[in-house]
């Protein structure tokens, strides 16, 4: 039978903040000892209030701008109920009714054009505390974490495969680093992702059931688990099985997904508003803040790099897949343009030697800013544009300066890499090309011109490929012309 | 001449400052006191007598150095069990959590001790601020002073005791639904619910967080003005702490009631009110009245609903509040097969009865499908009852009525009636539920017991109340009577 898929992803990003959602502890908590990052409120101790941390509002309300989303005026946070020993107050401060973001989306490049995901939200909530599982079977509890400020980020049902689903997901963290407010990483649990999936028959209407999947800790696993998990369900609706609403895991080192629970009905958390926090109520005003601290984002710039610098777009694209890349970019193409070099030339350097030394050295463009600065890009490229240096050479430069970050200039002298291109020491091999082959000379002289192009060989062969050959040919007639 | 546990804080700081009596007698004075009668009343969980006389010397010190801190140097009081002290074990009345030491002073305790105050120790309450009778403190139960055969109100009762035994000069409680001042008005003492956000929560073990506040227990309105004025005001760990100024209370006190507005609420002198009690408040107002006061007769047609909005509302929050005593962290944990067989045992026999219900009834009314219909709903109809005070509060300054419709009642007459004990609090529910501060003052006696006037007034207006309830203390002597306790042998 012929099947529909439809996913939608529920994302759980961490926001960069120095404190957490409702405390003042320090948020950077990844490489901490367990337990050293607590206070009576993160601890739920008796009598600790909660007090909320702007920064984190500020930052998610950026987020569902760059999502397209509208920000809501009235945000109310709620208590979600449930019993979990990571979870100090046996509730979660999250958002319920009034979420601080709604009706947004993003783009995903697809084979057939650009495809736009609808986003239902995005929601404030704290993150709770670890487990650590012992090998006798006893769990030490790291709180931590908990507090820390969290977003989710929820997608309407619109993905239609798992390839769909990861590079929706590949794309959110793309922005979430663009702008900022999450570092991306999965393996420190920064950025993580639950996903529903369900398979109908062609022509039926309604939704099949719908199946969680849960603990999957990078692009691949979101990708493998739900192909898998699709296989799964085909091939019991094939069997006449039915689909039950459930929770499943995906077991990484199996590759398969595992039933962890089934959902009679929904999960029932009591919400309700968390009295200790009053109503956040954002103005006109505070929005405009957000818009304004809203960087230019990928697509915008992407464009902005086709028509302002003549880029190709599958250029663009990687050129602005990173904010500090596209900064590196722009940085290197401004001092190149100083010097009369065009953008597309730094385009194919950045992209082709930069990136191949990056990938080996494991770097990204905005780790080796301040080494090998964006200008060197632009010096190099006219060094060799302006003939100082070989097309040979510029490599060598390039790679030079990338390692230790000395100034292009000063590699071309300190190697003697600039271009011989006339003067004395041109003439000076020139005569010595000329003492040493009396037989080539002896040749044009007698009228066989092309001699002369053996000669400057020599010439070249002498000055270890840096003279100019047109250069070399000049000097070589005018000393043979004095012989 | 009136021994020294006698004394308002007034008057021990005009002592005090005079160099007449010093922080280290004063607060051995309360302390002997202490010995000779809590065996009776039982006031205290835990008596902090180390720290106490620590504090007494240091004001002692301070105010020998000419660097007194302020009204209440050296002034020894007790604090509730419900309220953080650093180092001093919160039970909160309660089996569940009898072994927590906070490690953090609350922001009202913090802004006592910088006031310079002596603190005596931790008072009985019902368990989690549950109850209006003490009867509920999982450990045992606290006597009326006035009668030691009956109960002194709650869930307040210990540090509403504390003060009518002369075993502190004054107290913090907490106010839910009425803990303040129906324990004030069965002690015949002086209590204050603030305003809903007028003194900081943090420190304080929640119950109902939107209606829980901490004030002051004291003979006179003056000493409780004084209290107040030492633990109001905005705090970045709460953000339900107003940021109103916090105004000089004692400074306001200037004995007039002439052309104040009093309104008469008639829905709060209610069935089952002891005529001794409205006899009492009547009077009271008619004193006010023959002083200047404008007394009218005003409406708050939602009163009805109070009780059944409160017993929504608090419950559902107290579900989640109780929610984090889990045994993971701290308090008392019973060991089991598995987390959830721990919970459930832990819970189970950590909770005392009356504590577990409302955990049901919150969890109930939370519950999907029900949440509409019962919490909901309860929210919206507390709109009702705040609008009918802001209505009333367009006509009158103040509201005048009964505190609770009883006495203090025999130890044991309503633990086997929840309703009959939650109808204690008919007249001071509603208070909490619209935000409003409410003042107690002793008004008189029925059947030999203590009654207190309530009196009601607009947000952040805890001045005109203390005003009010000041003039009328220097119109009458109530205040300046002590129950006849003598020290057991």
């Amino acid at each position: 039978m012929e099947y529909l898929v439809t996913i939608g992803l529920e994302v759980h990003a961490q926001i960069r903040t120095q404190s957490k959602m409702f405390c003042g502890c320090s948020a950077e908590v990844a490489n901490a000892a367990p337990n050293t990052h607590v206070c009576p409120t993160c601890m739920g101790l008796p009598g600790a209030l909660p007090y909320i941390n702007r920064r984190a509002v500020e930052l998610a309300a950026l987020t569902g701008l760059a999502l397209n989303c509208r920000i809501e005026h009235n945000n109310v946070i709620s208590r979600k109920n449930y019993f979990y020993p990571d979870l100090p107050s046996s509730y979660q401060r999250s958002q319920f009714d009034d979420p601080l973001c709604v009706a947004g989306w993003v783009e995903i490049a697809g084979e057939d054009g650009t495809r736009r995901i609808g986003l239902t939200r995005v929601h404030i909530e704290e993150d709770t505390g670890k487990l650590n599982h012992q090998a006798d079977g006893s769990s030490l509890v790291d709180f931590n974490r908990a507090g820390v400020p969290l977003m989710e980020i929820v997608s309407e049902p619109d993905l239609t495969s798992p390839d769909e689903a990861r590079r929706y997901f590949q794309k959110l963290q793309q922005l979430l680093r663009w702008i900022g407010v999450n570092t991306g990483n999965m393996e420190e649990g920064a950025l993580r992702c639950d996903a529903n999936v369900s398979v109908r028959p062609v022509g039926q209407k309604e939704y099949g059931a719908k199946v969680e999947i849960k603990n999957m800790n990078s692009f691949r696993a979101v990708e493998r688990a739900l192909t898998y998990e699709i296989q799964r369900q085909k091939a019991a609706l094939d069997a006449g099985e039915t689909i039950r609403q459930s929770t499943r895991g995906w077991d990484e080192a199996r590759s398969v997904t595992v039933e962890q629970r089934l959902k009679e009905g929904s999960e029932d958390y009591r919400y309700f508003p968390e009295p200790d926090i009053p109503p956040l109520r954002l103005s006109d005003e505070w929005i405009a803040a957000r818009q304004a601290e809203l960087p230019e984002l990928p697509a915008a710039r992407s464009a902005r790099f086709i028509a302002a610098y003549g880029l190709s777009a599958t250029d663009a694209e990687v050129l602005t897949a990173d904010r500090a890349d596209s900064e590196y970019f722009e940085q290197a193409v401004a001092a190149a343009q100083a010097q009369g070099v065009g953008a597309r030339d730094v385009a194919i350097w950045v992209t082709g030697e930069l990136f191949r030394l990056t990938k080996e050295t494991g770097e990204s463009l905005g780790d080796i800013h301040d080494r090998f600065k964006p200008a060197y890009v632009g010096e190099v490229i006219a060094l060799l544009a302006n003939g100082t240096i070989t097309r040979t050479s510029a490599k060598e430069v390039f790679e030079a300066s990338f390692r230790d970050g000395s100034a292009p200039a000063q590699v071309v002298h300190a190697r003697g890499l600039a271009v011989i291109g006339g003067g004395d020491a041109l003439a000076g091999l020139a005569r010595e090309a000329i003492a040493n082959n009396p037989k080539s000379v002896a040749d044009y002289k007698s009228g066989k011109v092309v001699a002369i192009k053996f000669l400057v060989g020599q010439v070249m062969k002498a000055s270890k490929g840096q003279a100019n050959p047109q250069a070399a040919q000049a000097a070589l007639e005018e000393e043979l012309g004095r012989v | 001449m009136a021994e020294l546990y006698e004394l308002t804080i007034t008057e021990a700081r005009r002592r005090l400052d005079a160099g007449d009596i010093t922080s280290v007698q004063l607060t051995e004075a309360v302390l002997e006191r202490i010995a000779a009668v809590d065996s009776q009343v039982r006031a205290y969980l835990a008596i902090s007598d180390d720290l106490a006389m620590r504090q007494a010397r240091a004001a002692d010190a301070r105010r020998r150095a000419g660097n007194a801190t302020g009204p209440l140097d050296g002034i020894p009081l007790a604090i509730k069990d419900v309220i953080n002290v650093q180092g001093l074990t919160t039970t909160c009345g309660s089996k569940i959590i009898e072994n927590f030491v906070p490690p953090y002073d609350s922001t009202a305790v913090a802004r006592l001790k910088d006031a310079g105050a002596v603190l005596l120790g931790k008072t009985n309450c019902d368990e989690f601020a549950m109850g209006s009778s003490t009867e509920r403190s999982a450990f045992f139960v606290t006597h009326n002073p006035w009668d030691l055969e009956r109960v002194p109100g709650g869930s307040s009762g210990g540090s509403a005791a504390a003060v009518a035994a002369g075993a502190a000069l004054g107290a913090l409680g907490t106010d839910t639904g009425g803990s303040i001042r129906q324990p004030a008005s069965l002690c015949g003492v002086t209590g204050l619910k603030p305003t809903y956000g007028r003194v900081s929560r943090y420190g304080l073990v929640a119950f109902g967080s939107s209606l829980d506040q901490i004030g002051p227990f004291a003979w006179t309105a003056q000493d409780c003005a004084l209290i107040l004025g030492a633990i109001a005001g905005a705090d970045p760990h709460d953000s339900t702490a107003a940021p109103q100024p916090v105004p000089d209370y004692v400074a306001g006190l200037n004995g007039d009631v002439r052309g104040l507005r009093v309104g008469v609420p008639k829905e709060y002198f209610v069935e089952g009110l002891e005529a001794g009690v409205e006899a009492a408040v009547r009077d009271a107002l008619e004193l006010l009245r023959a002083n200047g006061a404008e007394i009218v007769d005003v409406s708050l047609p939602h009163t009805k609903y109070a009780l059944p909005v409160y017993y929504i509302i608090a419950p559902a929050e107290a579900s989640a509040n109780l929610a984090r005593y889990d045994g993971v962290r701290y308090g008392v944990k019973q060991a089991g097969d598995s987390y959830w067989d721990e919970l459930e045992r832990t819970r189970g026999s950590g909770f005392g009865a009356e504590v577990r219900r409302r955990i049901m009834l919150g969890t109930y009314a939370l519950s999907a499908g029900y949440y509409d219909a019962y919490y909901k709903r309860a929210q919206q109809v507390r709109t009702l009852i705040r609008r009918d005070f802001e209505q009333a509060f367009a006509q009158v300054d103040i509201l005048a009525a009964p505190t609770s419709p009883t006495v203090a009642f025999k130890i044991g007459e309503k633990t086997d009636d929840p309703l009959a004990m939650y109808l204690e609090d008919v007249c001071t529910l509603p208070i909490n539920l619209a935000g409003m501060p409410g003042l107690v003052v002793p008004c008189g006696f029925s059947a030999g017991l203590p009654v207190g006037l309530q009196l009601i007034g607009r947000p952040f207006d805890e001045g005109t109340l203390l005003r009010a309830g000041d003039a009328y203390q220097r119109l009458t002597d109530w205040h300046t009577r002590r129950p006849a306790l003598t020290a057991s042998t």
